[in-house]
């Protein structure tokens, strides 16, 4: 067994939640300058330069490159051979409160979904938990912005709707999102488990790098064909009109009940943010 | 069309103005978000003071970053205006007919912006570092309890915004998309 410490849990976090919100990473940037290259409209164009300018500046002054500094959701592998000297969750959330704190990020939480009281430290992150083997423990911080959470839902279609349902319900959602959630956006599908399991499986699409090639040739195609009818739908950078409205489709799946066909679309704006260590 | 323009932005300004221009503002702006309108639009409807005076007021749609010592602000994006859209109306009344945020809105905020002869404009979601720069000063007005939802007010120098609803009735995300399918066929 391993015994971890848990100060090097907040440190990894709080590390981690900064790096995020101030340097974008380099598949995310480096996609959004070639679709910068081929958009179409002058003003879609024009958009994207600001974006890639303000994504350097954000890393060269160490500034949060969107003040939507989100809720933190954070992804914890632990290994079954690991022990820990204290709760970890505890761990995690002071590492969220010194990043917000120390690092000049907004804090957006608030303590109740009615009473809205400000926390004032942007915690409780949101924490999913695995447990994988070895003496190793992964961790994935995410800020994620309110605008376009919002425009993200969960469906339970039926079996019979089938890949032809799951391309309308994905183009009608992004259609009716338009300029809301900061296109050009990042499509997270979950696709299969049941309610709770298929939004999770949604966020943790978006965890994928831009350029991961899905393995599952199925879901592959589906990737790649969503991505091309998304672009046709005219939305563009911002709302403002061009052929760039999404960088990427990600599809993550697993199985499910003979009835059903559950979807979630988490939409992702283009300050994609997400970085991970292992400890 | 790119046009340089003060603060209070004047009817015959408003009037050049045409869904696609790019608008670099100097001068003074007001920051209130869903909070924030949530108690103006109660003190209105109470008759009672407000912590600012409405007419002729720009405001904008954004939560900020904390400023790092050497700052005003800190990264200052605008928020998803649609938002505000069951305040807009009472406001627009009390004079403050322009509004500065990102994100399509209700068509019942097209037909009060074209009425009040105003107008609706858009700064770049997530370009948050950017704008931040263009914010010269910044002076808390009200809500200091509302954290990054108080109100401010900001001196800017050339903020960069797009005009997005016109005082005509005109919506570029209408016609962009219109465009683009134009282009296709």
């Amino acid at each position: 067994m391993r015994e971890l410490n848990l100060n090097d849990v907040t440190k990894a976090v709080k590390s981690l939640a900064i790096d995020a919100c101030y340097n974008l990473n380099d598949d995310v940037l480096n996609c959004i300058k070639c679709y910068k290259d081929k958009e179409t409209s002058e003003l879609g164009k024009s958009v994207l330069e600001k974006i890639i300018e303000n994504d350097e500046l954000a890393k060269r002054d160490s500034l949060p490159m969107c003040q939507d500094t989100g809720v933190a959701v954070v992804f914890v592998e632990i290994g079954n051979q690991v022990i820990f000297n204290g709760n970890i969750e505890d761990a995690i959330n002071q590492g969220i409160r010194e990043a917000y704190t120390e690092g000049y990020l907004r804090k957006s939480v608030v303590s109740h979904p009615f009473n809205r009281i400000n926390t004032i430290d942007n915690t409780p992150a949101i924490i999913h938990y695995k447990i994988t083997e070895g003496e190793s423990v992964k961790i994935t911080v995410a800020p994620k912005g309110g605008g376009s959470e919002n425009v993200s839902l969960v469906k339970m279609l039926i079996p019979a709707d089938g890949i032809e349902g799951v391309k309308k319900l994905v183009l009608d959602t992004v259609f009716n999102a338009g300029g809301k959630p900061c296109p050009p956006i990042i499509i997270g599908l979950g696709i299969g488990g049941n309610l709770e399991k298929s939004a999770l499986l949604a966020k943790e699409a978006l965890m994928r790098d831009i350029d991961d090639e899905n393995k599952d040739p199925i879901l592959n195609k589906l990737e790649k064909e969503l991505l091309s009818e998304v672009n046709k739908l005219g939305i563009g950078p911002m709302g403002f009109g061009g052929n760039t409205t999404a960088l990427a489709v990600k599809i993550n799946s697993y199985p499910c009940h003979i009835a059903s066909l559950p979807v979630a679309i988490n939409i992702q704006c283009h300050a994609s943010r997400h970085k991970s260590i292992i400890l | 069309m790119i046009y340089k323009l003060h603060t209070p932005i004047q009817g015959k300004d408003i009037a050049k103005l045409h869904i696609g221009d790019i608008v670099l503002i100097s001068g003074t702006i007001y920051t209130a978000r869903d909070a924030a309108h949530k108690r103006l639009v109660e003190l209105i409807k109470s008759n009672q003071e407000l912590p600012l005076e409405l007419k002729d007021a720009i405001i904008y749609y954004v939560g900020p970053t904390p400023a790092k010592p050497n700052q005003a602000i800190g990264s200052a994006g605008p928020t998803s205006s649609y938002r505000m859209d069951p305040y807009v109306k009472d406001i627009m009344e009390k004079g403050s007919i322009i509004s500065i945020g990102k994100g399509p809105r209700a068509n019942y905020v097209k037909d009060l912006i074209k009425e009040h002869k105003g107008l609706y404009l858009s700064t770049i979601g997530g370009a948050a570092a950017a704008i931040g720069k263009t914010v010269i000063k910044r002076e808390l007005i009200a809500y200091p309890d509302l954290g990054a939802e108080a109100i401010q007010k900001l001196e800017v120098k050339d903020f960069y915004a797009i005009v997005t609803y016109d005082s005509y009735g005109e919506d570029l995300f209408t016609k962009g998309i219109e465009d683009f399918r134009k282009k296709q066929n």
